[in-house]
């Protein structure tokens, strides 16, 4: 019996679990070692003698230091975070106030609204640049952060109310209640005592919200033109494949260096994630 | 400390009429509690009465003022809740502090009232856990404490024992009833336990589909039902009725249904005058039958088949059959007799109750 248990494991859980740890990690894996590989490794036919694509013996950091040094990297790693923090700060506060009201308040349409908040989220960025560029043309805002920083808002108001909306629901209605009785104005109820219970829905709809813009490359690519104003996504692509050339070393570096902040951000925060995902309040 | 007045009170939601032209007086420093089946109004009520619902029509006073359109936090009252409602982010002593630092009460103020209120309720110790290190009855114990350092002129009680377990439900009912004496502070009650309700309230509302049907003391209600929804409402096991045949023979009126004949009391045959010849519901509580001995006259007497005997130790409840009605009566605990046996039960005539057969009014 035992035997068998242990066989059973290691074919339904173990085998099954390592394959896909590997294929999750390894393009990270692949991308972290081609950002320190020597150009002479990189660009080396495939069949040449001691040729060893999993791993190198001369690791150099050559290709972060032309980043830094040749290309805006950092400006656009700027850039990118100056963008992210304030498209989702708006989009959080956005979203916390519709996603209260939709969740709590008994007004006409109400349902109707939710509904309609959803649908925008489902247009597709593809089709909803065109749009937008026009509008940010008549507004003068082209080529500035501000192009995305009011555009982003778009599928992250709705992206943040929804997951809000659906939070607050599993909130005992009760709780805001009481503190109504207690002396609290319904926005002093909604501030002092739901929204700290809700601090585990919040954090995730901002890791979330900031992910999105972070790795957001349709409207930056459209909106943003000079060098010096793009985001990481972007600028990495556009500035690092000249003509038909890819510089892989330093792309690697960018693509490495542009996702530890995410991945940073998600590992602080992986708890309440969990729960702001899963629900909320017992007791 | 205030009276509370509801006049004409109203509300509808868009399909629904919850509650219906209730009218009500609550005395100053008066326990009272409304009682009925679920979906009766009870609760929509009192959310008005907290101003957590708005009134449809109607006015509610609290003191000399009119509330209708104060919001919650400016009624003065305190309610504790079904599910407790503790603010799971804070300390027991934040919970309870919460109402008075939002009233901006001095901080020493604060520690003092939540320091008493935590004595009389022996939650001294809890004071610095979260909500969810406690166990029920103590998560109770600080909703009732949040409500009490506030010194409201109103408590509101929504269900707040029905989460607890029947041990605790009795134990958390006495102590209930020996803070309102103490605090002499009016209250209003909900709860769709009669037993609750007759031991607490000092008048108890008896509601159903948005009515009250009878506003009285608990033995009041109990011995005089303004109708048979009262009478079968209050009271475990609850009272027998049949239907039953008015008739004159020789200038003796008896009330008849097949296997139960009983001769109506002088007293009632004035008010049962305009129902000769007509079918009436007869009320019998359990304890009013017993087996019949010597002493008890033959007109108030009647045979029976014994279905099922409930010893419950103090008392024994006999499930028995005569004609096609089912009874129950609540019988001495001495007596011995078997399943499937013909005994012969009494009633007393003094504790009949009569009811119309279509508005089911007291007669």
């Amino acid at each position: 019996m035992v035997i068998e248990r242990r066989w059973k494991k290691w074919v339904f859980f173990y085998i099954p679990l390592t394959l896909f740890i590997i294929g999750t990690l390894f393009p990270f894996y692949w991308m972290f070692i081609t950002s320190i590989r020597p150009d002479a490794e990189l660009y080396r036919s495939w069949r040449a003698v001691n040729n060893a694509p999993f791993w190198t013996l001369h690791p150099t950091l050559d290709h972060f230091q032309d980043l830094m040094a040749k290309t805006t990297f950092p400006t656009w790693l700027w850039n990118t975070f100056f963008i992210a923090v304030a498209s989702t700060l708006i989009s959080l506060f956005c979203g916390l106030l519709a996603g209260y009201a939709l969740a709590r308040l008994r007004f006409p349409l109400a349902g109707t609204l939710g509904t309609s908040i959803f649908v925008t989220y489902l247009v597709p960025p593809t089709l909803l640049f065109i749009p937008l560029a026009d509008i940010i043309r008549n507004f003068q805002l082209g080529n500035t952060p501000w192009a995305l920083i009011l555009t982003y808002p778009t599928f992250l108001v709705p992206f943040c109310t929804w997951l809000l909306m659906g939070y607050f629901k599993t909130i005992p209605r009760e709780l805001e209640e009481c503190a109504r009785i207690d002396g609290a104005s319904r926005f002093g109820a909604m501030v002092r005592i739901i929204f700290p219970i809700a601090v585990p829905g919040i954090l995730s709809a901002g890791i979330f919200a900031f992910t999105l813009s972070w790795n957001e490359f349709i409207y930056a690519l459209v909106f943003l033109s000079s060098p010096e104003r793009k985001t990481v996504p972007v600028g990495v692509v556009s500035e690092l494949i000249r003509g038909d050339i890819y510089f892989w070393g330093q792309l690697m570096a960018g693509a490495l260096l542009g996702s530890v902040p995410v991945a940073l951000v998600y590992s602080f925060f992986v708890e309440y994630y969990v729960t702001g995902l899963t629900g909320s309040v017992k007791g | 400390m205030a009276q509370v007045l509801m006049k004409d009170l109203n509300k509808k939601y868009d399909e629904v009429h919850a509650v219906k032209d209730v009218n009500l007086h609550i005395r100053d420093k008066e326990f009272i509690v409304l009682v009925g089946p679920s979906g009766c109004g009870k609760s929509t009520t009192l959310r008005m009465v907290a101003g957590l619902e708005e009134i449809t029509s109607g006015e509610i006073s609290i003191g000399d003022r009119i509330v209708n359109d104060l919001p919650p936090k400016d009624r003065d009252i305190a309610m504790v809740f079904q599910n407790y409602a503790l603010y799971p982010h804070m300390t027991v002593y934040d919970n309870m502090a919460f109402g008075l630092k939002m009233r901006k009460f001095p901080k020493p103020e604060i520690q003092k009232r939540v320091q008493d209120a935590a004595e009389i309720l022996g939650i001294q110790e809890l004071l610095k856990r979260k909500p969810r290190q406690l166990s029920g009855g103590q998560r109770q114990r600080v909703a009732v404490g949040r409500a009490i350092v506030r010194h409201p002129q109103v408590f509101l009680f929504d269900e707040p024992l029905s989460n607890l377990d029947a041990k605790l439900r009795v134990q958390m009912r006495v102590e209930l009833k020996r803070l309102h004496d103490r605090l002499e502070t009016t209250a209003i009650y909900v709860t769709h336990d009669q037993v609750e309700a007759m031991t607490l309230g000092d008048r108890v509302v008896v509601m159903r589909d948005g009515w009250i049907q009878q506003v009285g003391e608990p033995l009041e209600l109990y011995s005089k039902p303004a109708n048979k929804f009262v009478a079968g409402f209050i009271g475990s096991p609850a009272m027998n009725f049949a239907d039953v045949t008015i008739a004159d023979a020789n200038g003796v009126v008896w009330a008849e249904t097949p296997g139960l004949k009983v001769r109506v009391p002088p007293a009632c045959l004035e008010r049962l005058r305009p129902y000769k010849g007509q079918h009436i519901t007869l009320g019998i509580r359990p304890e009013d039958l017993h087996l019949a001995g010597g002493a008890d006259p033959s007109e108030y007497t009647f045979d029976s088949t014994v279905e099922v005997v409930e010893p419950l130790g103090s008392e024994i409840l006999l499930d028995i059959k005569t004609g096609p009605n089912m009874m129950v009566a609540r019988v001495d605990p001495t007596v011995r007799v078997k399943v499937h046996e013909s005994i012969r039960l009494a009633l007393n005539p003094e504790r009949l109750h009569f009811f119309d057969m279509k508005t089911e009014a007291a007669i």
